[in-house]
């Protein structure tokens, strides 16, 4: 009697078991178009080749397929994340170690459904859960543009990732929470220039890998949108672009957001550590008419401050600072920043940007400042900015006490009333 | 009278003052000195550090070798994060820019001090590594291409003589480690294999010491072609 109770609950585990199997493979090949029987011949033009080579720079692909001063798209460049270490592919057309063997098919798939040549699911590390919206058309653009890059022979690199993410079935599970293949659908109520923006922020732009939250799996949160994330590992702070207190652009004049987009600063703000980055090697290049639909459907998305609760503002209580840190900090100011942002973090036109009501300053997070001050930089060197002003790197200088302290002065000066930041901030990953 | 300029002095101090306090940007010259002031916090005003600490010296150094480090630091050639994080962002045209701004100070380098802590042997080794390279190595003299002053040569060598023995000493170490490289040929890369740790130490240790001669700029050009194949350097 026991064991037959025994025998059905193996046997409805074993069922419940296949059951939950074949559902996550269906859900895995959803959306999936089966592969042409036969390679189709792929026809390419010049036009082509160079729409390709246009939106592989708007997709940023050689961010990530390209090592420093590596060859082009050859891939190997470590993508680190929470779950492990992912290497970028080789994208050159070499038969064996490339994507010569790939047909535009093949490449569709991998773009549209995240699925490699072999059948292998691929680590969203590779962005498909926005480039799913790419159309077919600029998929084979971005195909036949890569298949005129030089072959490259460089090997890819096994990625390495801890159990049990390195396995295909954690990544089927991961899919069928997380994925859907959705071919971007335009929004009939609003114009063609903000539907073009919307399709390069969220299709090819994959702006949200940054500036969206990431939940407990690593999967980018749409219903969140825009609304800012910290970039794991690398330890910046996208800030949101949905909230005027962040780097929302509502209220900047289009032609503003084109400036950032394009020359990397603009009059109320500038670009600095991964949007450096995104700048320099792909918004720069874009069409006027491109970073302007971008910029329209920027300036539109929704205020997440207003969307809150208003009366939270007027129920703050008011920030205490030490007054020892604040001393410390204002000397460490005027030893070391004074010189180019102003006794009075005015900043100098059009070379250092103003401290004093600058709101990448009073952002909730300290985590973008201090990375400033350690590592410093320059801003791209743009066409509409070639020769930009510098800030040294203060992270051999200045230890965690003594960033915190001049970073408190900095957020409670000149106007600036935003809370103390710790030393423990600045070893926070 | 004395009273009457002292409170004059004062007025202007407050008048300065209130300028200032009036918060509006200040405006910096648009000039090049002015946008790499981001260099000076490490390599001293005007490029031209001591040799005391670890900071290379860039002022006066050839334009073609501080453009083909700014490019090498940019591209991954060389591995020093500080660097790596102020060029990654940066084009040719103002690398190019910066190195022909530091190239073109000639400043006056500070005494160089000849106490060292070196053994006589060690000193010895070195400058015989220096002279006359160690050919059973397949070593070549220091000379040979850094020229017969050791100020470097236009447009791509650098001069050996007052840097620091700390950041000599670690630059060799790297291209013993396969951690510095240069364009292919890397002929320094070659030449710092066949080096030992020993040799490393012996070469900085006398580079350190030397005091610089009367003309410390780099010679106009190399009195014999190169002994070995060097990558970076301007095609003939």
């Amino acid at each position: 009697m026991k064991l037959r109770h025994l025998a059905w609950l193996l046997l409805a585990l074993i069922v419940f078991g296949a059951v939950a199997a074949g559902t996550i493979v269906a859900m895995n090949l959803r959306g999936e178009d089966p592969l042409p029987a036969q390679a189709e011949a792929f026809q390419s033009t010049p036009q082509l080749v160079e729409r390709g080579r246009y939106l592989a720079l708007a997709g940023n692909c050689a961010g990530c397929h390209t090592t420093r001063g590596g060859e082009p798209y050859a891939g190997g460049m470590p993508i680190e994340t929470p779950f492990g270490t992912v290497y970028s592919s080789n994208l050159t057309p070499d038969d064996k170690a490339g994507i010569g063997g790939w047909s535009s098919a093949h490449f569709w798939r991998a773009m549209h459904n995240g699925r490699s040549k072999d059948g292998r699911l691929l680590y969203p590390a590779f962005p498909y859960p926005s480039f799913t919206q790419v159309t077919r058309e600029d998929s084979d653009a971005i195909y036949a543009y890569l298949r005129t890059v030089p072959p490259s022979a460089v090997a890819n690199r096994e990625h390495r990732l801890s159990f049990p993410y390195d396995t295909q079935a954690a990544l089927a599970v991961w899919r069928a929470l997380s994925f859907k293949p959705e071919p971007f659908v335009a929004n009939a109520g609003k114009p063609a220039e903000w539907n073009r923006g919307a399709y390069l922020v969220n299709g090819l732009g994959h702006c949200i890998a940054c500036h969206g939250s990431r939940n407990s799996l690593g999967a980018t949160e749409t219903k969140l949108g825009l609304s800012g994330g910290l970039i794991a590992v690398e330890n910046w702070y996208a800030p949101s672009l949905t909230d005027p207190h962040e780097a929302g652009v509502a209220d900047w004049p289009p032609a503003d957001v084109v400036a950032l987009l394009k020359n990397g600063v603009a009059p109320r703000g500038s670009v600095m550590g991964p949007m450096a980055d995104v700048v320099f090697s792909s918004t720069q290049y874009l069409s006027e008419a491109d970073l302007t639909a971008m910029a329209s459907y920027l300036k539109d998305l929704p205020d997440a401050a207003k969307a809150e609760a208003p009366a939270t503002a007027a129920t703050k209580a008011p920030i205490r600072r030490d007054a020892g840190t604040m001393a410390r900090g204002a000397k460490i100011y005027d030893q070391r920043c004074a010189y180019c942002h102003g006794d009075q973090g005015q900043g100098a036109a059009g070379a250092y940007p103003p401290l004093a009501g600058n709101r990448a300053v009073n952002m909730a997070r300290p985590t973008n400042l201090i990375q400033v001050i350690a590592h410093g930089g320059f801003l791209p060197s743009t066409s509409g900015n070639p020769r930009p002003y510098g800030m040294p790197p203060f992270g051999q200088t200045l230890d965690a006490a003594e960033v915190a302290a001049v970073l408190t002065y900095v957020r409670g000066s000149w106007g600036n009333d935003s809370p103390p930041v710790t030393q423990l901030d600045t070893m926070r990953r | 009278m004395r009273r009457a300029l002292k409170l004059l002095g004062l007025g202007l101090l407050l008048a300065v003052q209130a300028v200032a306090n009036a918060a509006t940007p200040a405006t910096v010259p648009d000039t090049i000195e002015q946008r790499v002031a981001a260099c000076i916090a490490c390599h001293g005003r005007e490029g031209a550090t001591t040799n005391a600490g670890y900071f290379p010296r860039l002022a006066g150094k050839p334009a073609g070798y501080l453009f083909n480090q700014l490019v090498s630091f940019r591209d991954g050639r060389r591995f020093n994060s500080d660097m790596a994080y102020m060029v990654q962002h940066l084009s040719d045209a103002y690398l190019r820019e910066m190195a022909e701004y530091f190239a073109g100070l000639q400043l006056p380098y500070p005494p160089v001090s000849s106490v060292s802590d070196a053994t006589p042997e060690q000193l010895q080794r070195g400058r015989q590594l220096v002279r006359e390279g160690d050919a059973a190595h397949g070593i070549p003299a220091c000379v040979q291409c850094h020229g017969a002053a050791l100020t470097g040569v236009q447009p791509a060598i650098p001069g050996l003589l007052g840097l620091p023995r700390l950041y000599v000493s670690s630059q060799l170490g790297a291209w013993l480690t396969n951690e510095r490289h240069a364009m292919a040929p890397d002929c320094m890369a070659d030449i710092g294999r066949r080096m030992s740790t020993a040799d490393i130490n012996a070469v900085a240790s006398w580079l350190a010491v030397q005091p610089m001669p009367a003309d410390t700029r780099p010679a106009a050009s190399l009195p014999a072609p190169l002994p070995v194949k060097c990558g970076g350097m301007p095609a003939k």
